[in-house]
């Protein structure tokens, strides 16, 4: 079970210990509100398989808002990692950004104009399907209706396509 | 650098404008225009057959002074051997100017033009795009009733899987005040994402299921078969065939100078006895769409000719 321990800072920001069984961080990003169950697809879609940084993933958290939420400890350097689709899986995460031990920064998510190498292409007479070389990409179509479109062949990819790379 | 024709999208309104006038000056004077592209190679890559848009594009070269090379389907060419479009583009460029692809799958052209060096026209991917088509359609109605705006077009047939449709389309939106009819039997209306994109832009359309009841209001009728290799269920494709067949009956209803347009091929959805009618065009819009190919061709080779 997480448990935190808060206290104000000099810069203003509040001062989140993450206390689970993991210390806290000192130069890195949290990943907080997460919905529940999608740590491990973040964890992945990141690449943070293949950091060599301290990385805890706390699943399942009480949260008053979300009732249940997951979060994402990495101790790396934020600006080493592209972090333009977590908005396309979950619209609710905020970044932390942590510095000192402190959080500096609080970064809302927003859609990101294209996707690259994360999602699939499921038509099958979409030239990606036929030549495995080719980069999966897909451009923002309608931000209003959050539309994303295949950019080879304009396919609108919908999310129960299971079309994850 | 280096440009490419891979939607109708790639050229703005005023570039059309520009190509459209080239177009017109070609067929007034084709003979200045003669040995313009002298010296120079198009190589035609269709991976799936069709004759009608290869020699197209083969005809617009050589009227032009050029020569062509190329593949007539994609038995005779290195995909056979399991050759990626990049690869094959790339080889290409080293031995053409300018290539004409058209290949089964959506979105090859642009994996063509991406890894190509020289300028590459997509004639045709898939059920995607066709912006050779396009082309010719805009510049046979600018051509026919002098302008692209202020119209009512009315697309018949099957508006759901007919490219050139969604294509034209796409193109006439960016044109102020035209009115769109599409007239369709309900399993092939006019997907919902062109008419939701109608509804955004706030452009006015109506849809219909007889023909009889749209063709009096109509400046241009934009016939389209109905295409049996989209069916999966052939008892679908027999039922729906023969909704649409204009015939002179039809045309009576129709006004004295509304032209009637079809991408061609025809099946029966237009009655042989229609094609002697003066508002029959699709035969013209074929010769329309070599002068817009050598347009296309100065265009993206930078040829200039004054």
């Amino acid at each position: 079970m997480k448990t935190a321990a808060f206290s104000a800072s000099a810069s203003g920001y509040r001062k989140e210990q993450y206390m689970l069984n993991v210390g806290k961080i000192e130069e890195g990003f949290v990943l907080d509100h997460i919905k529940a169950g999608n740590a491990m697809k973040i964890y992945h879609y990141l690449g943070l398989d293949k950091l060599d940084c301290t990385v805890a993933i706390i699943k399942n958290a009480r949260s008053n808002a979300m009732g249940k939420k997951d979060i994402l400890k990495v101790e790396c350097d934020i600006n080493t990692l592209n972090l333009d689709v977590l908005a396309f899986i979950d619209r609710s995460i905020t970044i932390n950004v942590i510095k000192s031990g402190q959080i500096v920064e609080k970064r809302k998510v927003s859609l990101p104009k294209e996707i690259r190498g994360i999602i699939r292409c499921q038509n099958p007479r979409c030239i990606t399907s036929v030549e495995p070389s080719l980069p999966h990409i897909f451009y923002l179509a309608d931000e209003k209706k959050e539309i994303y479109r295949c950019r080879y062949c304009d396919e609108r990819y919908e999310a129960n396509d299971s079309g994850e790379l | 650098m280096k440009r490419d024709l891979i939607t109708p999208q790639d050229f703005t309104v005023e570039e059309l404008d520009h190509l459209f006038d080239l177009a017109d000056d070609i067929r007034e004077h084709p003979a200045k225009y003669a040995h313009a592209c002298e010296g120079k190679k198009m190589a035609t890559c269709f991976f799936e057959p069709s004759t009608r848009t290869r020699l197209s594009h083969e005809t617009a070269m050589l009227n032009l002074g050029g020569r062509t090379m190329g593949f007539p389907d994609a038995g005779v060419s290195s995909a056979t051997k399991g050759e990626t479009v990049a690869d094959t583009a790339r080889v290409i460029s080293c031995f053409a100017d300018i290539m004409v692809i058209r290949h089964p799958r959506e979105g090859a052209a642009m994996v063509a033009a991406q890894y190509a060096s020289i300028p590459v026209i997509n004639a045709g991917d898939g059920g995607h795009q066709h912006p050779t088509q396009t082309l010719t359609d805009l510049l046979t109605i600018r051509s026919l009733q002098g302008h692209l705006d202020h119209f009512t077009i009315g697309l018949c047939g099957d508006l759901k899987f007919g490219r050139t449709v969604h294509s034209l389309i796409n193109a006439l939106v960016r044109y102020p005040d035209v009115h769109f009819v599409f007239i369709s039997p309900p399993e092939l209306k006019v997907p919902d994402y062109i008419t939701d994109k109608l509804d955004e832009l706030g452009i006015p359309y109506e849809e219909h299921v007889r023909l009889e009841d749209a063709i009096s209001k109509l400046d241009i009728l934009y016939m389209t078969r109905i295409q049996k290799e989209r069916f999966f269920n052939e008892d679908d494709y027999v039922r729906l065939k023969n909704f649409y067949i204009l015939d002179a009956e039809k045309m009576k209803l129709a006004k004295k100078d509304c032209y009637v347009l079809h991408p061609l091929p025809r099946v029966n959805e237009i009655a042989a006895e229609v094609d002697s009618d003066p508002r029959a065009a699709y035969f013209r819009q074929v010769q329309y769409g070599v002068y817009v190919r050598m347009a296309l061709i100065l265009t993206l080779l930078n040829i200039h000719i004054d």
